[in-house]
């Protein structure tokens, strides 16, 4: 193996793991925020206990997503040195902006809502966890619009003098088109993710309840978030579809690789599953929806889907006949075919499976039902599972789809690798990185069994979100 | 000014706020063992910086975009070059951002004791690699005509770059106990003011040999007036911390570290990575530098939101203010088991 692979491995594994964290983060501080508002509107305990046993697990998660990112922070100069001075010019300016917007705001709000329950007044107070929202829909707003300039790159002029590309309109590069589609789909998938999580717990807690006040409460929890999940499923499958008009546009390669379209179809169809030989040149079994995927490339349900075929040709004219030797032949611009096309397929049937369990659990749980038996004890516990892995899905098709390019079209995979740095090095973070995460997993998973498992406390006696006084314990302190 | 120049001073601006505030965290983190004589001392000093350690860290996070974005060529050699030092403190930070958000949670002491030892160590790696980084930075390590690192990891264990690493880790410690002698109330803020006044002292011997080895080998003007500065706050600091007058003790490091910092970027000004190698090609603000566009548009975001991030951090502090003491910290209502299955 050399530098190139290890990094690539060690690039997909840091980040597919920090994403792992972020979605959470995104939409349950989303979540916890709606509790803590509507505790103060309506007074109604529930919400405030709600809002606590949330809240930790919250932190158990948000802890992980932090110390993830910074090795995100770095590993651009670290592996990725000729990118970093390629792309410095344009690929920063977000990265830096991001930091100084959304990670001061996350950082210090959070830190004042943890210890400002009896610090702070009550409205402020629930500010604080509505900025830190905020905080992390300004972080995926920044650093997708420089993954987005990866895909589409634009607002910029290549300089021979200096070799590198450089930006000449910044409004490009934020509101780049595939950018606009890219935020809200990746943010509706995270409410997903979170309002997933929040059913998962509260339904298997809403069965184990006791007490009247503890079911009625999960109750709600779980219904609304059930209800959060089918409608931001909506969102993520509207927002995916213009998504795929774009990328045919931006990156037709990426669109029939994720079809495995070798030859040129208009009427195109879209295959649920295809057995055939791994590279998708002979098929052996497929079950088709007729016409779907001309849909969603082109928005007409004849238009034409270019194959991988014709496409090559095209790229070999725009790109030139050597994209990079060492993964790909001359002239090849395909990306790994059964990666792509079974990426897009689990990103897609994992979603639409965690809108059907919703519903089920809507209809399930109508009228102050409680429901029994195994199955949907299972759908619900399983659903948080369903959104999360879909985002690593999606993610490993994005930017699988986008190989053997690091910036479409401009700079490749290959020639984006740090030259000083030894395999043995890049090696020795794979392993130390991994092992290090591998570690923080298991105990991070059951640190938050425990906590689900303990359930929500009932409010202490004297109610410290009553108003502030100096001399008692704090509360949530460490 | 040069736009360049401004990015030089913004970037030491972010590495001095940096340094001044997570500095502390670091010496309050190394004071564990020292100074928490019991569970209940150890969560009281983690509570001191448990509000604020995170935002502090941002300031790095900021440091490391704002190098990207204006002096790319900086970034990339810098974080390459320094490739396994950096990989420790990358390491060391999340075992230590992660211990003080799990240690409270549960009830265990084998589980407290391992994260412990996560916040010990990992405040120890960064506090003395930083020094290490720094000086090396300073000294010129061997980047080639194409700008790449060529020295290998053990050309950065050099007597210079030790030293550098060791008065970082002591000024840390000094600023964490003048922090905590600050921030606490009870026993262990007199064992705190005591400890401060040895730490102060040694911290000011170290500091004195490494800057004035910095400004002979690279100082300027500008440089030595800034490491006298340091040094005489340094003093006052200590004479401040043997009289127990706290706050003024803590400007002092505060200040100190503030003054010694700037005096480092202003002996490496203009250089951002000299070269030691004489075919080598060293990074300037010039060379390194992103363009002229893309400084201004920073430059624009960072007048405008920096004054709001400070307003709102400073405020924290604010509301932080109050020192804490035993009774402040709760009875431990974490589970004692942790389950594997729900
Ligand atoms: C769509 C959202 C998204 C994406 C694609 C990424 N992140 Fe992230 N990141 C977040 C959304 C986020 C967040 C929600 O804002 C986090 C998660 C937990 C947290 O504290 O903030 C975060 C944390 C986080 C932190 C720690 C911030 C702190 O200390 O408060 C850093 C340094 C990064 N990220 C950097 C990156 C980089 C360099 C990425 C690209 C490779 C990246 N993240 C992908
Ligand atoms: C929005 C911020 C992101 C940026 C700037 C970014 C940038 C990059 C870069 C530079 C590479 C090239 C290195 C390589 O080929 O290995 C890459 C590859 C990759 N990224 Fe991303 N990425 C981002 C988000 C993500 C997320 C959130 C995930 C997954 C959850 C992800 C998954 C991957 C994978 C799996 C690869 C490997 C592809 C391959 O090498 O074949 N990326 N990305
Ligand atoms: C029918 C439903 C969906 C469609 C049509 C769809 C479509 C797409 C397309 C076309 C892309 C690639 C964009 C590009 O590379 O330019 C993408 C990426 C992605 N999808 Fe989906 N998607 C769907 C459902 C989901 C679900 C349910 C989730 C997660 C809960 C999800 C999460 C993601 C993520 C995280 C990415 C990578 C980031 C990005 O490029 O937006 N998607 N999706």
């Amino acid at each position: 193996m050399d530098p190139t692979d290890i990094a690539r491995w060690q690039f997909a594994i840091t980040t597919v793991y920090h994403f792992l964290f972020v979605p959470i983060t995104i939409g349950l501080s989303a979540i916890i925020a709606g509790y803590e508002i509507s505790w103060l509107r309506t007074r109604n305990p529930q919400w405030l206990r709600l809002t606590k046993f949330f809240g930790k697990l919250f932190l158990i998660n948000f802890a992980i997503g932090v110390v993830t990112g910074i090795v995100q922070e770095f590993q651009f100069g670290m592996n990725w040195s000729d990118y970093s001075r390629f792309v410095g010019d344009i690929f920063g300016a977000p990265l830096a902006v991001e930091g100084l917007l959304a990670f001061f705001l996350e950082s210090t709000f959070l830190g004042l809502w943890i210890f400002g329950w009896d610090r702070l007044p009550e409205k402020l107070h629930a500010a604080c966890i509505a900025l830190v929202h905020v905080g992390t829909l300004f972080s995926a707003y920044f650093i997708l619009a420089a993954n987005s300039w990866m895909q589409n790159p634009t607002g910029f002029g290549y300089n021979p003098d200096t070799g590198r590309a450089e930006m000449n309109d910044f409004a490009a590069v934020l509101f780049n088109k595939v950018q606009l589609v890219t935020f809200p789909h990746v943010v509706l998938s995270a409410y997903m993710t979170g309002a997933a999580f929040v059913v998962g717990v509260a339904f298997w807690q809403h069965r184990r309840a006791k007490a009247d006040d503890d079911r009625s409460m999960y109750r709600k929890a779980l219904r609304t978030g059930a209800a959060i999940v089918l409608v931001s499923g909506i969102g993520v499958v509207v927002s995916g579809d213009i998504q795929g008009k774009i990328m045919t546009e931006v990156q037709p390669m990426k669109m029939a690789a994720a079809e495995g379209l070798y030859e040129t179809e208009s009427p195109a169809d879209f295959s649920i599953l295809t057995i055939g030989t791994p590279d998708g040149k002979a098929e052996k079994f497929s079950i088709k929806v007729p016409q779907l995927l001309s849909y969603l490339g082109t928005g007409e349900w004849d238009g034409e889907v270019k194959g991988i075929n014709d496409l090559r040709e095209e790229y070999q004219e725009t790109y030139g006949q050597d994209p990079g030797e060492k993964y790909y032949s001359p002239g090849d611009y395909t990306p790994v075919i059964p990666l792509t096309y079974w990426t897009f397929r689990l990103m897609m049937g994992l979603g639409a499976l965690a809108a059907a369990a919703a519903i089920w659990i809507l209809w399930a749980t109508r009228r102050e039902r409680v429901p029994g038996g195994r199955p949907i004890m299972w759908a619900a516990i399983s659903l948080p599972f369903l959104p999360l892995f879909a985002n690593s899905f999606g993610w490993i098709f994005t930017e699988v789809g986008r190989q053997p390019w690091a910036v479409f079209g401009l700079m490749t995979t290959e020639q984006s690798v740090s030259p000083g740095v030894s395999t043995a090095e890049v090696l020795t973070s794979l392993i130390v990185l991994t092992a290090v995460y591998g570690l923080l997993a298991v105990i991070e998973v059951r640190l938050l069994f425990t906590y689900i498992r303990k359930g929500a406390d009932p409010l202490p006696e004297d109610d410290p979100a009553a108003g502030p006084g100096d001399d008692r314990p704090m509360a949530f302190a460490y | 000014m040069e736009l360049t120049t401004v990015w030089f001073i913004l970037i030491a601006v972010l590495w001095i706020g940096y340094f001044c505030l997570e500095g502390f965290d670091f010496g309050v983190g190394m004071l564990l063992p020292v100074l928490g004589k019991n569970d209940t001392d150890r969560r009281i000093m983690i509570n001191t910086i448990g509000p604020v350690w995170d935002g502090n860290e941002v300031w790095l996070l900021v440091a490391g975009g704002a190098t990207f974005a204006a002096f790319p060529e900086w970034y990339a050699t810098l974080f390459s070059g320094f490739y396994l030092p950096l990989l420790l403190i990358l390491v060391a930070l999340i075992v230590r951002g992660l211990a003080f958000e799990y240690r409270a949670k549960r009830d265990d002491d084998r589980w407290r004791r391992g994260w412990d030892a996560s916040i010990i160590v990992g405040s120890f790696v960064p506090a003395l690699l930083w020094g290490v980084a720094f000086a090396n930075i300073l000294r010129g390590v061997p980047i080639d005509s194409e700008h790449e690192y060529v020295g290998g990891f053990f050309n950065l264990l050099n007597p210079y770059a030790l030293l550098g690493g060791v008065t970082t880790l002591l000024l840390f410690l000094a600023h964490g106990a003048v922090f905590l002698a600050l921030k606490t109330d009870g026993p262990i803020r007199q064992r705190a003011g005591a400890l401060a006044v040895p730490l102060t002292t040694a911290a000011a011997v170290a500091a004195v040999g490494f800057l004035v080895w910095t400004q002979a080998d690279t100082g300027t003007t500008g440089s030595a007036v800034a490491f006298i500065a340091a040094a005489a706050a340094l003093v006052g600091g200590l004479f401040a911390a043997i009289g127990r007058r706290e706050g003024w003790a803590f400007l002092g490091t505060f200040v100190a570290i503030a003054l010694a910092v700037a005096g480092l970027f202003l002996a490496l000004f203009p250089d951002v990575m000299p070269t030691s190698l004489s075919d080598g090609a060293g990074l300037t603000t010039t060379n390194a530098a992103a363009t002229d566009y893309t400084l201004k548009i920073m430059t624009v975001v960072a007048v405008i939101f920096t004054p709001v991030v400070l307003a709102y951090q400073g405020w924290t502090y604010w509301v932080f203010r109050q020192r804490i003491a035993a009774h402040h910290i709760p009875p431990t209502a974490a589970p004692e088991q942790v389950s594997t299955a729900p």
